[in-house]
């Protein structure tokens, strides 16, 4: 009995400090969807019916939930690619050019080439990555050498991606109407299996592939020096200086392994759920989805898993809520946006539970 | 076709395309200076050209006739400066990252703009609106030779507003005792704390402004380009003012001459097929340019661009 005791309190105070870690993304969740609401109600819609129809639009029936999981493998990729580079200190906003240039790079491969499945699809990946990683390397290096704010840097080059991604399709690779030929099965991520499991949803292989990313950056991060380091000029950089660490190197790489990831999920949508790249005639938003994500994931593996779900969710289940229930599918972009805008001034949230603590010690 | 045909053709486009750039860029101004950043200058566009074309559309029926637009545009800019609010108090008050924070405004704009036009109107995007703001032609002024033709004959009264506003901007931020405040801001928060400048409230105020003279530039955009409201009707012209306020550095002149520039290019992207030294440049390069040109600016290939330099900080009282 004697030894439970102490180990009975390690797991009470840690449950303590998950909870207080996880009350700010379940607050700020909670917040969103109540606003979401009250926006509901002021509108002449029933809430209840309208979330219920929501939730029935991603649980209610396989092919549903197949298609959240297809949602959320880009959402996956460009919420790693944004919580990478803010863990060094880097606000990543070019995400979504990344993740464009990514897709049409990996397309291109996979349209010019004629190889073995083993080769193609490898390398088709590998060209989305690179190209988002070039993408990275631009605002990396204005950063590191020039001290150019990466912010403004990369939101010119998501229009910069946008206009030349649409010139080299228009002009090189079109096939009929506005997009791309087919790639070839052996530059493909779809599987008949994950399909016949979720009656014949559109989701690939690149499920497994974000969560193996998942792992991976965790894996970068945590469990190596490199990631160390990085994490390390993210916190403070003088001191990373002072401690040896080249601080330059270390943006430059950061960026372009956020970057990279941003590529894949480019990757995913053209490999794995559309088969080919398009002209856009704006941008995709998946890259702008990723900033909610990684903030409401806290920049954890774990966490962009689950809010890649969440949002992946909320976007399937739009159309469900807007065919059963009436309710425009706008209301979750609204919805996600409170939540982001919780979850930024959780300054707010961090005094009330502060105050309510310092009370209950002052008792 | 020569050269000055093709000016003809392309200067009161220029113009035309540069007005609500000025407009917004102007408003981000402000709040930059004063030192927070406003990435939300797209998502406040977005409500300015959604008020706009709402508001036009109710007082055309309440029977204002050619009034409809411009007491439409007030009221946008009363709305921009409101929804403005939700990015001061995040980023100012509860110290939000005031980057996170302008993101989740555009979200937030897009969002319940068109939220509120599938509920009015039933789908995507809102009726045509019949009274629009015209091209009008200057008397006396129209007939000056070269220069009537591009500044005179064809003009948006909205542009001759934008141009006015520039040098207002100009002396408020330069030559009143408001503007050294609202720099000192920017500059130094606790300078000017110890000065009795009341920083917060200086930042709300700022903050306001770029609301109200972005939901100007969305309303005139609206208003006189696409005459209806829809979920792409702003498509990056928000970012493009950021763009021309750094271009610019900051400056009000910098400013005007930034938008017209990118106003140039992007009608000149429009134009260049009826214009032979141009016909064979791919268009890319000119849809690109003022982004790639901001990049440099940045990177200080075309004259360094630095900001106000405590800008992106929240300002704690009595920190250091």
């Amino acid at each position: 009995m004697k030894k439970i005791k102490p180990i009975l309190l390690k797991v009470m105070t840690f449950l303590k400090s998950l909870l207080i870690k996880l009350a700010i993304p379940l607050l700020s969740i909670f917040f969103g969807f109540f606003a979401g609401a009250i926006i509901m109600l002021v509108s002449g819609n029933n809430p209840i019916t309208g979330y219920a129809a929501l939730f029935d639009g991603v649980f209610g029936d396989i092919y549903y939930f197949g298609e959240t999981l297809r949602m959320m493998t880009p959402l996956i990729f460009s919420g790693i690619a944004v919580a990478f580079a803010f863990r060094t200190g880097l606000l990543n906003i070019g995400v979504e050019g990344q993740l464009i240039v990514g897709w049409l790079a990996s397309v291109a491969v996979g349209v010019m080439f004629d190889l073995p499945f083993v080769i193609h699809l490898p390398l088709a990946l590998l060209a989305g990555a690179v190209a988002g990683g070039l993408w990275g390397f631009i605002p990396g290096i204005l950063k590191a050498r020039l001290h150019v704010h990466e912010v403004i840097v990369t939101i010119m080059m998501n229009y910069v991606a946008l206009h030349v991604s649409n010139h080299f399709i228009r002009n090189y690779m079109l096939a009929s109407g506005q997009r791309t030929e087919f790639i070839p099965a052996t530059a493909s991520l779809s599987s008949d299996f994950l399909r016949g499991l979720t009656d014949f949803s559109r989701l690939h292989w690149g499920f497994l592939l974000a969560i193996f990313a998942c792992v991976v950056m965790w894996f970068l991060l945590w469990k190596t020096r490199k990631g160390y380091e990085l994490r390390a000029v993210g916190y403070n950089p003088n001191a990373s200086s002072y401690a040896g660490m080249n601080v330059k190197t270390n943006i430059v790489l950061s960026m372009v392994v956020s970057g990279g990831f941003a590529g894949l999920g480019g990757a995913m949508e053209g490999l794995g759920t559309y088969g080919y790249a398009q002209i856009l005639s704006s941008f995709t938003n998946l890259g702008f989805d990723g900033i909610a994500v990684a903030l409401l994931g806290a920049s954890t593996s774990i966490g962009i898993f689950l809010s890649a779900f969440l949002f992946g969710g909320l976007k399937i289940g739009a159309a469900n809520m807007q065919a059963s229930a009436n309710v425009a599918p706008e209301l979750v972009e609204i919805v996600i946006a409170l939540i982001i805008f919780f979850v930024a001034s959780s300054y707010l949230i961090r005094w009330v539970l502060n105050r309510l603590q310092s009370n209950r010690e002052g008792k | 076709m020569d050269i000055i045909s093709t000016l003809n053709l392309i200067i009161p486009t220029a113009i035309f395309a540069a007005t609500p750039l000025i407009f917004t860029a102007l408003g981000g101004l402000f709040s930059e200076r004063a030192g927070v950043v406003n990435i939300g200058l797209e998502g406040l566009m977005v409500i300015g050209a959604f008020s706009g074309i709402v508001f036009t559309l109710i007082f055309e029926g309440l029977g204002f006739g050619a009034a409809s637009p411009w007491v439409a545009l007030l009221v946008a800019m009363l709305i921009g400066a409101v929804f403005s609010l939700f990015h001061a108090v995040a980023s100012i008050t509860l110290r939000a990252d005031q980057i996170v924070s302008g993101v989740a405004l555009n979200f937030l704009a897009i969002g319940l703009s068109v939220f509120l036009v599938r509920e009015f109107f039933g789908r995507g995007q809102t009726d045509y609106i019949n009274a629009r703001i015209f091209r009008e032609s200057v008397p006396v002024l129209r007939d000056i030779p070269i220069i009537g033709n591009w500044f005179f004959s064809s003009i948006y009264p909205t542009s001759f507003v934008a141009f006015f506003l520039v040098f207002i901007v100009w002396y408020v931020v330069f030559k009143t005792p408001f503007g050294l405040r609202l720099r000192s801001v920017g500059e130094h928060p606790m300078a000017a704390d110890t000065m009795g400048i009341k920083v917060n409230r200086m930042k709300y105020i700022a903050v306001m402004l770029s609301g109200a003279l972005a939901g100007i530039g969305g309303a005139v955009y609206a208003i006189t380009t696409s005459a209806n409201f829809g979920g792409g009707t702003i498509a990056g012209q928000g970012f493009m003012s950021l763009a021309a306020l750094i271009f610019g550095k900051w400056h009000p002149l910098g400013v005007l001459g930034a938008a017209l520039f990118f106003g140039f290019a992007q009608s000149l992207s429009i134009a260049a097929q009826q214009i032979p030294a141009l016909a064979n440049v791919p268009q890319v390069y000119l849809l690109i340019a003022p982004y790639v040109l901001t990049i440099l600016a940045l990177a200080g290939f075309v004259g360094k661009a630095e900001g106000p330099k405590a800008i992106g900080k929240s300002y704690e009282k009595g920190s250091r």
